[in-house]
């Protein structure tokens, strides 16, 4: 090797130790935002929310006045709204979403899956506000005519359930919501199945069949524990959007600051209720309250997340373990 | 012979069961799409694009909030999509197993999830008490704090899908990392970070709930990014809450043209991504 050549090696080799250097910086650099961001959030919610916090006590969780002309307000409706919601709305949308990642995966003739795979992710970007005026205009004046007088004559009746189902059918109100919330959390949940249940080897299902297991024990015996991890993670995205859903649950929840029993009836959400006053919230301890709302829906979401995310780890080592 | 006659009966109901699902699926699809358009065609208008929101009562259209969408969307986009596509390189390969990764990797996913409601009051909270006033370039800067979280978890999901064996022939060509990224792996993840951007923008665009308090709306026309700016979403909500007739078309439209717009957008990014070739399809 001759010395020109040499020093053209050092030279590249700095130069690419050079670009190695400003590569790797800028990654970390945009990785540490991601820290700097939710500091931010954490810090200017509680600085936002300190005057509420102060001036209740723990009492703002636990009333339900909401009373902006005595200048009282209390967390109870929104957060138990906020929850109810976004449990039927999950306890509809899972096995939907589950069946459709199965038909996607398994089931759908080849010539199929693209167009209803297409479809699905289609429902997926649809913005969210596209569901409140929907849920509003279509849906809430079918459920009144339609399903909830239905629901309040066979169900009302009932010893235990029967609460949920009590009171005229207003069509808008916490089942509205919940049933928008779930069909908006559907196709989330069902990609990500999706593209997990794609990841599973060829080679496993193949020896299941070859065992001679039906379709369907493949699936709930191969596919799904192979992919558990990934289906936590869907369920865990749809949740989280739930949760904080907003524009889609303020058109059909009915912004009432009340718990009723009944599903029927009009409730409030933490993020519909900032949605709707926040802007029109006069004194600093109204615009407070709402920041604490705001405080209490990220608190929530902080929690479900975490837990999820620490099933996600067990899941991980049981089966880093079984390897 | 009763227990193999139970198998495929179970077999049978759960993959049908699952066909239901799908359909339901597609039904609400279907159904949203035909909403839109029989309500949304009706104001579907020269004017629509040519006019600002009209007080209640008299005629207008919608040009004003169409632009300060496009703006906002921009800025958002602009400014969150290079930073979460480094954040996500990051994780998925310099990071890799560390732990400043892990915990990186749990606040993204507390970020994602978070309510876009919340990063409304984060940018109320820290630019427009700060400016004195609602701005455009606060909703804009909101909509890149949602679209960064979103891009960061695609692609490091996707940069993990490429096969390890690829990484450590480029390594050991003697290529330094940054190489191995750049020329190696995003080509080979492609299709799926593109996928990860088009979420985001389509998650960004129609985003309503953080430009509430910060863009707020406008009335008129307005390209001053340091002042309100009107935008699809939130003309879409309040007009469709309002009880005028002429403004409830107008949300109508508005709706069907930012649906049909995200929508484009999707399907041609996703001919775009096949047609590239290339990727995981």
């Amino acid at each position: 090797m001759n010395t020109a050549a040499a020093s053209f090696d050092t030279r590249h080799a700095a130069k690419q130790r050079f670009r190695e250097m400003l590569f790797k910086g800028a990654t970390l650099c945009a990785a540490l935002l991601v820290l700097i961001l939710l500091g931010g959030v954490v810090l200017s919610l509680i600085h936002g929310a300190w005057p509420a916090f102060s001036h209740f006590g723990f009492g703002f969780l636990t009333r339900e006045v909401w009373n902006p002309v005595t200048d009282e307000y209390g967390a109870l409706a929104p957060v138990y709204g906020t929850l109810v919601t976004s449990l039927i709305a999950m306890l509809i949308a899972i096995p939907i979403s589950f069946g459709i990642a199965i038909f996607l995966t398994e089931l759908a003739p080849s010539w199929l899956k693209r167009p209803v795979g297409v479809a699905v992710e289609l429902l997926a970007a649809v913005p969210s506000i596209i569901f409140g005026i929907w849920g509003l205009f279509v849906l809430a004046p079918v459920l009144q005519r339609h399903v909830q007088p239905f629901l309040i004559e066979w169900l009302g009746p009932l010893p235990l359930i029967g609460k949920l189902f009590h009171g005229p059918p207003f069509g808008i109100g916490v089942l509205t919501a919940s049933i928008v919330l779930a069909i908006m959390v559907l196709p989330f949940i069902s990609a990500v199945m999706r593209d997990v249940f794609e990841t599973v080897p060829d080679v496993l299902k193949e020896s299941g069949y070859g065992l001679g297991a039906t379709t369907w024990e493949v699936i709930w015996k191969v596919v799904v524990p192979y992919s558990r991890t990934g289906i936590v993670g869907g369920i865990m995205l749809g949740l989280g959007r739930a949760l904080g859903e907003t524009m889609a649950v303020t058109f059909v929840i009915g912004n009432a600051h009340r718990i009723s029993p009944s599903l029927l009836s009009p409730g409030t959400t933490i993020s519909a209720s900032i949605a709707n006053e926040f802007t029109e919230a006069v004194g600093d301890l109204y615009t407070s309250s709402l920041v604490a709302l705001g405080a209490l829906l990220f608190l929530i979401t902080f929690v479900v997340i975490a837990a999820a995310r620490f099933m996600l780890l067990r899941l991980d080592r049981r089966a880093l373990s079984s390897v | 012979m009763n227990r193999r006659l139970m198998r495929k009966v179970t077999n049978a109901v759960a993959l049908g069961l699952s066909g239901f699902a799908t359909a339901v699926g597609l039904f609400f699809l279907g159904a949203i799409l035909w909403t839109l358009i029989s309500n949304g065609i009706a104001g579907m208008s020269v004017a629509l694009f040519t006019q600002n929101t009209p007080p209640p009562g008299s005629s207008g259209g919608i040009l004003n909030a169409i632009y300060g969408s496009v703006v906002m969307t921009l800025i958002g986009i602009v400014i969150g999509a290079p930073i979460g596509m480094l954040a996500g390189t990051y994780l998925a390969e310099y990071g890799r197993g560390s732990r400043l990764s892990a915990i990186i990797r749990f606040v993204n996913d507390v970020l994602l999830s978070a309510p876009s409601i919340i990063i409304g009051l984060f940018i109320y909270e820290i630019l427009v008490i700060r400016m004195g006033h609602f701005s455009a370039l606060a909703g804009g800067v909101a909509l890149a704090v949602i679209a960064i979280p979103v891009t960061v978890r695609t692609t490091e999901d996707m940069l993990n899908l490429v096969p390890q064996g690829m990484k450590d022939a480029s390594t050991a060509m003697g290529a330094y990392p940054w190489r191995t990224i750049t020329s190696i792996i995003y080509p080979a993840a492609r299709s799926g970070i593109v996928t990860g951007l088009l979420l985001a923008v389509a998650r960004i665009s129609g985003e309503t709930a953080p430009l509430l308090f910060t863009a707020l709306n406008n009335q008129f026309w307005s390209t001053n990014l340091r002042g309100p700016m009107a935008n699809l979403p939130v003309v879409i909500f309040q007009f469709a809450l309002s009880p005028y007739k002429n403004w409830q078309q107008l949300a109508w439209s508005g709706a069907l043209l930012v649906t049909v717009t995200i929508l484009i957008l999707s399907i041609t990014a996703r001919i775009a991504v096949s047609a590239g070739g290339g990727g995981k399809r």
